[in-house]
């Protein structure tokens, strides 16, 4: 660092706070031309008690500092800002939404009649990706030696057969709309040992489905392709899965983060120098400013649009003019779900599963 | 997942190996389709249920 100051500049009694230096690099991540710098988070309590500044992490200061902003929200999508906490923390947030919110999915084919140019086991392996539009907090798992019942299994059949009506070919393409909820059970129960016994009672009079029934999240996947004379007559069991088993049951296409850009202009550009960084930015993150008199300066008006390329520090002399940083305690983070739950409850339902987690450590430990 | 004992024979559909029409025949039959007389007949599949796992 160019303006780390001497020794001789320390006071002798330490001020209760970092100086600039320590500071930048305990809360930045500083994004050089050839590499990153200061990539650590500073976990050791005493770490800056040479200065007087207490570093441990406390719930109460954890709760005062904490935000959480939502720049945008749909069924599918989500984008939000978490200001105020560690990369560990939000990366086990990430982690879990890929890997252990639940969902349902389909595991078990039962293929009766297949003579599609796609092979059974691959045609199972396809209905298996299907999302399916069914809230996984109705449903229970399912152990490998329990029988199937109306909590832990939702059955579907399908039955297409292709044929030609004159010039037209129908069911040339098999779509997941053509999957057949079937909320009383297997409808080949000596088969499938699946028939709904238990309650004696249907999905669709469960008060949770009623409303609503479950079908493919999308209507227009396609399946398989078939010619005239060709059929598929199958049926399909999902259950209750998490993405760490297999990806079909995670609950989100991505769910990732990025840390915040800080872009510090460390000098000031004028006229052509302002006109260069501006094109320089393919993420076109800086704007001329009317610095008067026929003056161009620049600023760097949209640092979220920053894509950390870095060419805005590459070539001469442009890594002193321009400070390329991340903070390291705000994240944005972007939930992608697949449609079985609205991307904020699934975060509310990766919250909840690490707090049983530590539950679990806790009652461990004690 | 056996479907029961030795049956008496049935009548089987087979696939006429040339324009494709349905063709059921006894023991004992020509083997011939009727439609366009090719000789070539192939057997469908059963309809005997596989289970697959959907990975």
């Amino acid at each position: 660092m160019k303006d780390r100051p001497s020794v001789m500049d320390l006071p002798d009694l330490p001020k209760g706070e970092l100086p600039a230096h320590l500071e930048l690099q305990r809360t930045r991540v500083v994004c050089a031309a050839d590499a990153p710098s200061y990539t650590e988070s500073v976990q050791y309590s005493g770490a800056y008690m040479a200065f007087g500044v207490d570093n441990s992490l406390r719930l109460e200061d954890f709760k005062k500092s904490f935000k959480v902003e939502v720049k945008y929200i749909n069924d599918d999508d989500m984008e939000f800002d978490m200001i105020g906490i560690d990369a560990a923390l939000a990366n086990a947030f990430r982690r879990i939404l890929l890997a252990e919110v639940p969902t349902m999915a389909i595991e078990k084919v039962f293929i009766a009649n297949n003579t599609s140019v796609i092979q059974d086991e691959v045609l199972a392996h396809r209905l298996g990706m299907i999302p399916i539009k069914a809230d996984p907090r109705h449903f229970e798992y399912k152990a490998d030696d329990e029988n199937a019942n109306e909590k832990n299994t939702i059955v579907f059949k399908l039955n297409v057969v292709c044929t030609r009506k004159g010039d037209r070919v129908n069911n040339a393409s098999v779509k997941s709309e053509q999957l057949i909820w079937l909320p009383e059970g297997s409808e080949m129960p000596f088969d499938t040992k699946t028939k709904f016994t238990a309650f004696g009672c249907g999905q669709d009079k469960l008060p949770e489905f009623a409303s609503s029934p479950i079908c493919s999240q999308y209507p227009d996947i396609t399946i398989a392709k078939l010619r005239p004379g060709q059929a598929i007559e199958l049926e399909c069991h999902a259950i209750k899965g998490i993405g760490k088993t297999h990806a079909k049951w995670s609950p989100v296409a991505t769910a990732r983060y990025r840390m915040h850009p800080e872009i510090v202009l460390t000098e000031v550009l004028e006229d052509d120098l302002a006109e260069e960084l501006v094109a320089k930015c393919p993420a076109k993150v800086f704007d001329i400013e009317d610095l008067g008199k026929g003056r161009k300066g620049v600023k760097a008006a949209r640092p979220r649009d920053c894509t950390l390329c870095r060419e805005c520090v590459r070539g001469e002399d442009w890594e002193k003019r321009v400070s390329l940083r991340r903070l390291k305690e705000h994240f944005i983070f972007t939930i992608e779900s697949t449609g079985s739950l609205p991307p904020n409850v699934l975060f509310t339902e990766a919250i909840k599963i690490l707090i049983d987690k530590c539950q679990r450590i806790i009652a461990e430990l004690s | 997942m056996d479907h029961g004992g030795p049956a008496p024979p049935e009548p089987v559909t087979y696939l006429c190996g040339d324009c494709g029409a349905d063709n059921t025949l006894k023991p004992g039959d020509v083997i011939q389709c009727r439609e366009c007389g090719y000789r070539i007949l192939y057997k469908k599949r059963t309809r005997r249920i596989v289970q697959f796992e959907a990975r």
